[in-house]
């Protein structure tokens, strides 16, 4: 008897410590990436000079005198990047109000759930239809310059690959609005359209923005479809129609010219990259302590509930949803899609209809 | 002012049907362009340099997901168990564990290959191999699967742990015998999901299995390829055709594992009568 509680004891202890273990392992990749990486790219940017390689014109790695000025680069991947996520949002936001209120509420759910399955196409798939159709498309109709490989392919191309992301997170935005703000301002003579463009999206608009993040992310650290139809010629954009090469493309390309000057330098374009990612990464949560910390405050405060409050609390909490799905359903059990659609879905109690079912009894 | 927002409404409308044209037209432009042109030797011939075939990336593929997945699924549960039964979600510790996480969500796929390449290619001398490219791989998907799993941990409800310990179930035995098998459609479509990403990767392939497409890997050490890469390759380097080919091939892949994440999950549900 003794001797079974022993096992079960040091059994119990074995596991929690193989949890720990499994729990730490992230955090220990993490530091292994820094490392590595800084490790690598640090000696090789203080070697160049971090403003000649942050800020120099020129990247030639192979030539007879090699000069690794990367700015050029950072500034397509930003271009690249920003042209994208402004035809990611602009289609995928109207996409997503559209599937709000204005579509047969039959159709919404097949539609999301096709736009999610699409989610899931691998982005070389994605590189390779802009290689194939929209490249001649734009060489042929759109590029006065006669030329479709370019940032304005690949901002399409990039476009389309992040819509799915922007139209599901928005949408959940939208559906978190208390449905009786669109009752209330339907029933003080506002129209259907009216309601949804100026009470609807500007509640549901943190959510948005959460999207938007995530989209910039997603947009900014792709490789594959950009570098089938971006050009990758590294000179300062001027045009919009004109071949550039992003960072991340810089490094796909130089993959295969790893030598020992060229190698560091692609490891030291990674550091670049990974510290722009960190730098949105940790801006974004600053953002949302904020936001946590405003609403925590006026929550104790309690003052009257007023209605903006309640927005900003409610948004709040669909925030976190979006972007820490863990830490929401901590802090709230019901959190898992399931229980939100039925959430959703369940009609609210209503008393007349008992009532009128009392006076037939 | 009605009138602008009417108008509005119809952008709207625009808008949701460029972004279903867009969409469908991807699925539809690679079905029809390459549907044709797939061929029993491609899948499974011998490749020529004047007519490659993607054997050797399906057996890549296959080693790749073997790989990442035995690695991630068991590390990420284990971690996803730690933070839904062993903690309150408070404290420095837990914190860590989730900005790490999150983090490493959030570090673009091809500085993945670069890490890869620099720990598994360089500093281990394996030179491009098909088990650095697994591993990175699994450090990738971590994420995913600890965030997926712990959802479904976290969506089991507390009534029946305290069954359990009410019945004498020490902390473990609860969870392996009540917790994991309640959450079992949930862990399950994270297993298939995360496949899915597996196969679809390939920035992180370029830099840690070096895009060997012309021969099976021999051994986990060897270099190789995978299908998602292939694509790339074929592409890149003037086959237009089997570019086309092993793209509907992807495709239909990673169709199919997405509609069985979902059907697995609602198939698990029923058969153990998992709580609504």
């Amino acid at each position: 008897m003794k001797n079974i509680h022993k096992f079960i004891n040091v059994r119990e202890k074995v596991m929690r410590g193989v949890f720990l273990f499994s729990a730490v392992f992230s955090i220990l990749a993490l530091a292994t990436i820094t490392v590595f990486l800084f490790a690598n790219g640090i000696p090789f940017i203080a070697k160049t000079g971090v403003g000649k390689f942050l800020a120099g014109m020129k990247w030639a790695p192979l030539a007879d005198q090699p000069s690794f000025g990367i700015f050029p680069m950072i500034v397509a991947s930003l271009y690249v990047t920003a042209l994208s996520v402004i035809f990611g949002i602009g289609v995928g936001l109207l996409t997503a109000v559209a599937l709000y209120k204005f579509v047969p509420k039959k159709i919404v759910a097949p539609i999301r759930q096709v736009i999610n399955l699409l989610a899931g196409i691998p982005s070389v798939i994605f590189g390779m239809f802009g290689m194939t159709v929209i490249v001649p498309f734009v060489r042929d109709y759109i590029a006065p310059t006669g030329v479709g490989y370019g940032i304005f392919s690949a901002s399409i191309v990039l476009g389309i690959m992040i819509l799915p992301t922007i139209v599901s997170v928005s949408s959940d935005a939208l559906n978190s609005v208390p449905e009786s703000y669109y009752e209330g301002a339907l029933a003080l003579g506002a129209t259907k359209e009216q309601t949804t463009f100026k009470v609807m999206l500007p509640a549901a608009k943190s959510g948005v923005f959460a999207g938007v993040v995530l989209a910039i992310g997603r947009a900014i650290g792709e490789t594959m479809a950009v570098i089938m139809v971006i050009g990758g010629s590294p000179e300062l954009p001027e045009s919009v129609f004109q071949s550039v090469r992003t960072l991340t493309a810089n490094i796909a390309m130089g993959a295969m010219e790893l030598t020992t000057d060229a190698r560091a330098a692609l490891i030291a374009c990674g550091v670049v990259l990974f510290v722009f990612t960190l730098l949105l990464n940790v801006s974004f949560s600053f953002l949302k302590r904020d936001k946590t910390e405003k609403s925590a405050k006026k929550e104790k405060q309690k003052t009257a509930a007023t209605a903006e409050e309640q927005v900003e609390f409610s948004q709040e909490e669909s925030l976190q949803k979006t972007l820490n799905p863990l830490q929401a359903a901590t802090l709230q059990e019901d959190t898992t899609p399931e229980n939100k659609r039925r959430q959703r879905n369940t009609p609210d109690p209503q008393p007349y209809r008992t009532e009128k079912e009392g006076e037939e009894q | 002012m009605r009138k602008f927002y009417s108008a509005l409404k119809i952008v709207c409308y625009v808008a949701l049907g460029v972004s279903l044209t867009a969409l469908a037209a991807i699925v539809v432009n690679v079905l029809v362009n390459g549907a044709g042109k797939l061929s029993f030797r491609l899948l499974f011939g011998q490749y020529k340099s004047a007519s490659p075939t993607v054997f050797p990336a399906l057996v890549g593929t296959l080693q790749l997901v073997l790989i990442a997945i035995l690695i991630a699924v068991p590390v990420g549960t284990g971690c996803a168990i730690f933070l839904a039964e062993y903690t309150n979600n408070k404290g420095k510790f837990v914190k860590a564990i989730r900005i790490a996480t999150e983090t490493l969500a959030g570090i673009p796929s091809i500085v993945y290959g670069l890490f890869g390449y620099l720990i598994f290619v360089v500093a281990f001398g394996w030179g491009y191999s098909m088990l650095g490219g697994g591993i990175t791989l699994a450090i990738m998907i971590l994420p995913t699967v600890v965030r997926s799993t712990e959802e479904s941990l976290l969506a089991v409800q507390s009534g029946l742990r305290e069954g359990a310990y009410a019945l004498g179930a020490s902390k473990v035995r609860t969870i392996f015998k009540i917790v994991l098998p309640s959450a079992a459609s949930g862990v399950v479509t994270a297993i298939i999901l995360s496949i899915g990403r597996v196969v679809s990767e390939s920035a992180v392939l370029i830099l840690t299995v070096g895009m060997v497409v012309n021969k099976v890997p021999e051994t986990l050490l060897s270099p190789g390829t995978s299908l998602a890469l292939d694509i790339y390759y074929f592409a890149s380097h003037g086959y237009p055709n089997e570019a086309a080919a092993t793209a509907v091939v992807l495709l239909i892949f990673v169709i199919c594992l997405n509609l069985l994440a979902s059907g697995a999950g609602k198939l698990i549900k029923r058969k153990t009568g998992e709580a609504k």
